[in-house]
This record gives structure tokens, sequence and C-alpha cells, in this order.
């Protein structure tokens, strides 16, 4: 009985009922609307609709994963986005977090699922291995293949937390022992939105999961199906240390005064210029910072396949099946180098086998000249 | 001693309209290749400046952008010239889509690269305008162009307030991100640089043994034919025409005298 009750109170009820100041409230809704990029005058509607809207009820499947998504989502900075995350939206099930364990809890999760067909967010965090019927990963005696498409059948939307759900991720790396893949070559039939990175940022999946529960609907996502308002941008394009970059000052190496002067990182690897997150503009840890501000290249974390375009603190990766060191500038000039050669050899080569031709130019070109009029 | 030498004709090949394409493309692939390859490996001078006193990999950058549009325009100029160019001019050069295309192309693997002799010596083995092998290599660079154009444009979409750039960024997911997206369009520029010294050495190659003005004609424009490859009426009012002439200007001499 108690717990109908508490599925029908709304967003705000539960807030207040927190002991939170309604002060806090609309604090919370204007940081909420700036992360989620919405603008000023959005927050009104923000705020209207958390105090009318009922709670989305929200089931979190771990898979092939190792857990970082989830312990940086509940170290989103402000007290309230935690808050919201784990009480507000009622978390029917997340192994990780939940008290319930064992039968209690896949119990929990399938009554859920019941009551809420077709209107839970389900939020999926970690690769889905498909090798050998699946068997890399179980769960209460299930592969994690039986699981997603079990638990996505009811779903209102997915979300893919972290780059193994989006892309495959580090398990998906060559060679890929456990034929991991991430969920949308999986589920083809629902909404996902993909939140890549590893892990990604704590306020960018509260706000994807904040958008959804308060509009209903999906953010706009872009041709790769990320949300745009977090990863519509290149790490590069929101650097601090862009300028150093346009006006062409590099570090070489990690110790050399140039480095130390804060230049630009570009010829250490970094992977900014090709990376879509919002690392330089919400940062990590409170804003605190994130790692180019740190000193540490990009390593593009959020990218597909991450993993295999390495090495990390090279421009031009290796061309994969060539063998370590083969980098396309190396192939480039001995293919190049080939045909000047080739076109040298085939220079003398004309001069034997065509000699004939060139004798006869020669000749009839000399007698020509010989019958010119003075 | 032979005591005849062949009559040569002088043949309008190329149009101004395909020279100017041909200069522009080389000046803009320099320009590319050189702005390129600085993006992709840029030397640090790490000049002691201030980032606010130096902008000189943006304006690299700049180079390299404007440089690309000229090229697309261009490219899309000599499009157009393929349907209403003059005979060498006209696509149907390009795609060896035909029997004659084909016994072309292996005519000039054997004579000309394979280094074989000419039984035959037909004279309709020697093109007046591109070989068929070199103008299907033209269409090959064609391609190649439009990959490295969409790959670049994809790339560029991101940072651009333009519509153009961003009709192009669809492949971006579809090579799987941008940084394959990047890998490809390095590599492609390799591409671009292996086929311009084959180009260069071959125009050279049939320049020295056919003498026929090849390598200048994307200059003037002009080719020499041999005149046996005219059709006989225009021979003979040609012919006419030099005899008048001739006659004329003996007249002229004699009054002189």
């Amino acid at each position: 009985m108690k717990k109908n009750l508490q599925r029908e109170e709304t967003f705000y009820e539960s807030i207040i009922r927190k002991g939170y100041s309604r002060r806090d409230f609309l604090k919370f809704a204007t940081y909420m609307a700036a992360f989620m990029g919405l603008e000023n005058t959005m927050v009104g509607q923000l705020v209207k609709t958390m105090e009318t809207k009922k709670r989305i009820p929200v089931i979190w499947e771990h898979f092939q994963e190792c857990t970082g998504c989830s312990e940086s989502f509940i170290r989103s900075d402000h007290p309230l986005v935690a808050d919201v995350i784990l009480d507000t939206i009622s978390l029917d099930y997340t192994d990780t977090l939940m008290a319930a364990a064992g039968h209690q809890a896949e119990s929990a999760k399938q009554a859920s699922m019941k009551e809420n067909y077709g209107k839970y967010i389900l939020v999926v965090e970690g690769a889905i291995p498909t090798k050998d019927d699946g068997v890399y990963c179980t769960i209460a005696g299930r592969t994690a293949v039986e699981i997603i498409k079990e638990s996505a059948a009811g779903a209102a939307a997915i979300l893919a937390f972290g780059s193994c759900s989006s892309w495959g991720g580090i398990q998906a790396a060559s060679p890929n022992p456990t034929g991991a893949v991430p969920v949308d070559a999986i589920i083809k039939d629902k909404p996902i939105i993909k939140v890549p990175g590893c892990p990604p940022i704590s306020e960018v999946m509260t706000g994807v999961v904040l958008f959804y529960a308060m509009f209903g609907k999906l953010p706009e996502l872009d041709d790769e199906g990320r949300p745009k308002q977090f990863y519509g941008k290149r790490v590069h394009d929101s650097c601090y240390r862009r300028p150093y970059f346009d006006a062409g000052l590099f570090a070489e190496t990690f110790d050399s005064e140039e480095a130390k002067k804060g230049y630009c990182l570009y010829k250490l690897g970094c992977r900014g210029p090709v990376t879509y997150n919002s690392c330089g503009t919400i940062g990590w840890n409170g804003g605190v910072g994130f790692p180019i501000k740190s000193g540490h290249p990009c390593i593009g974390c959020s990218e597909n396949n991450f993993w295999d375009n390495g090495p990390f603190y090279e421009r031009l990766e290796n061309i994969p099946g060539m063998g370590i060191e083969a980098t396309a500038d190396k192939i480039g000039k001995i293919v190049l180098g080939a045909a000047v050669g080739g076109a040298a050899v085939h220079a003398v080569a004309t001069n034997i086998f065509k000699k004939k031709e060139i004798d006869e130019n020669k000749e009839m070109g000399e007698i020509n000249e010989q019958n010119l009029n003075e | 001693m032979k005591t005849i030498t062949y009559n040569y004709k002088r043949v309008y090949v190329w149009e101004l309209a395909v020279r100017f394409f041909h200069w522009t493309t080389v000046l803009s692939l320099t320009v590319l290749v050189i702005t390129g390859f600085i993006i992709a490996d840029p030397p640090s001078f790490n000049l002691n400046v201030e980032a606010t006193n130096s902008y000189w990999f943006g304006y690299i950058r700049l180079t390299h952008f404007a440089f690309a549009y000229i090229l697309i325009a261009n490219v899309i100029f000599r499009l157009y010239w393929a349907f209403v160019g003059n005979q060498f001019a006209n696509w149907r050069n390009f795609i060896p889509y035909t029997k004659k295309h084909w016994q072309n192309i292996a005519h000039v693997l054997k004579v000309d690269i394979m280094l074989m002799k000419d039984k035959n010596h037909n004279l309709s083995d020697i093109s007046i305008g591109h070989n068929s092998l070199a103008a299907f290599s033209y269409f090959l660079m064609t391609l190649l162009f439009f990959l490295q154009a969409i790959t670049g444009l994809a790339l560029l979409a991101d940072t651009s307030g333009w519509w153009f750039p961003k009709m192009f960024h669809w492949i971006v997911p579809l090579l799987g991100g941008d940084i394959p997206t990047r890998y490809i369009h390095h590599i492609s520029t390799w591409f671009f640089l292996v086929f311009v010294v084959v180009h260069v050495y071959l125009v050279l190659y049939h320049d020295y043994v056919e003498a026929r003005g090849e390598a200048s004609s994307m200059i003037s424009g002009f080719k020499f034919v041999r005149a046996e490859r005219f059709r006989k009426i225009i021979n003979k009012i040609v012919s006419t025409i030099t005899k008048n002439q001739t006659n004329q200007s003996k007249a002229k001499k004699t009054d002189d005298k």
C-alpha cells in the first residue's frame, strides 16, 4: 500500500518530503536546466513539470562492465542530483545499489517490469557478449542476451550508459574474445540513447535521465544516436587550450618546458579533435577539471572503438594487421618512393626498348633542320 | 637516308576551360597536400610568444579549407564541361564502357607500360586526346577526390555554420566516427601523391617518345597529329590554302625583286 502511494508522488512532493526547501528545489531546477542545455525561459517549465509529473520507474541492467559508470553516476556534485536519481525516480532494479539481493532482487525486477510495462526506462551499462551462446555474462543463471531482450520488450526507451553499451567498449576491442556487442546490435525496435564515455560524465547521465523523465520524450540526437546537447561539440572545440592549438604552440614531450606552460597536447596524441563530449564545458568532479586540464591528452574514451585506435600518444594510429609501427605515412613514403623509382627505371628502359622510334624521330628532325630556308 | 618526314597538323585538343581546370587543380592540390601534412603533424616552432600573438596554425587550416572549396568548385565546373566541352573533354573518354576503350587500354599497357614492340603500327592506336588508360586513371582519381572531399567536409561540418559541409556529415557514423574518417582522409592523400608522380612521368614519356607536344599541349592547348588521320577533303582544302599562300608569297617575292 505504502509502495503504491510513493509511486503516485510527483518529483516535487518527493523532494519536499526528503526535507529540502523550495529554494533548494528551484536551485536544482535551474542547475539541471543549464546542464540539459535548455534556455533560461525553460526553467519555469521544468519546475512546473517536476511539480506535476509522476515519477518514472527505471530498470538498470549491468552486463560486461566495470561499474565505473555507476560510480561516476552516484558522484553528481549537486546533492539533489544523486537524490533525484536514486530516490525520486524509482530505481526499481540495479543489482549494484539496491538493498535486495538474489531471488528477491530478481522478483522485484519482474514485478516492476510487469506493472510498468511499456512505461519504464531501461538503463544498460556494459556490453553484451554473444559468442558461444552468450555464456560469458550470466546473471541469475541467464545470459545477458536473454535478459536484455526480456527487459527491452517493455521499455519505453533505452539509455545506453557508457562506451561498452554504446559501442562495445574495451570488451569489444580486438580480438573481442567474447563477441561483445553494444545494445543497438541486439535491440532494434526501441529508441536507444547512447551516452558514451568511459565513464560518461555524471551530470550528463543525470541530464539525459531527467530530460526523459521531465519531458517524456527523447532529447535531440545526433547521427550516431547521442544527445546533441552533450555530444554536439568536440572536446577540442571547447578546450581551454584551443588558443595554443591555433597559435601552433605544441608540447612535444611530457617533461618539456612547453608542457609545463600548458601548450596544446595535439602532438602528444590528443584525441580532442575527434572526440565528442562535454569534458571541456561541464568538466569532471564538479567541474574541477578534465584530463587535458591535468596535462594529459584526451584518449577519446567516448568514441567508437577508442581502444583499438591507439597508440594513445601518437597522432596517427597503426594500420590494423600490418604489424606495429606501420603507420600510413611510412607505407605512403615507401609507395611514393617505389613510384619515383619505377618511373626512373621505366625512363631508362624506354631509351633502350624505344630506341628505334626515338632515333627515327631524331633523324627526321635533323633532315628537316638541314632543309630550312635561311 | 630517308628523305620524307611525316606531315603534322596542329589540332586544338585542350580547350581553355580544360587547361584552366588542370592548372587550378595543380595549384590547389599542391597547397592542400602541403597544408594537409602540416595539419596532420605540425612542426613545433614554439617561438617565445603568447598564444594571443600567434595564429599561424589557424591560418594553415584556413588555407586548407579555402583551397578545398576552390578544388571542389573546380571539379564541379569540370563535370559540367564533360557534357558541353569538345570531344576530348567529354565524359565518354573517361569511363571504359566500350570494347574500343579496353582495346586501347591493352595497347597502352603493352606498348607504353611494358615497352613491347608495336608490330601493327596502327595510327588509330595513338590517341589524340587522352589514351583510355590515362582517362580511366583520371576517372578513378575523381572518385578518390569525392571520397577526399566528402570525408573532409564531414570532418569540417561540426565547426562550420554552413549547410554545405553539414550535408556530408552522414559519412562519419557510416565510417565509425571521426577517427576512421580522418584516417581515410589522410591515407587518400598518399594516393594523390603517387598519382602525380606517375602522371607527370608518363606525360614526359609520351612527349619524349612521340615528339608531338604532349607536355606543352596543357599550356597551348594544341597537339600535333599526323596528316594521314584527317579526312581527305580537309587535306585537300588545307593544301589548296597553303598552295595559294605560297603562290602569293612567291608572287610577293618576285614583286619585291
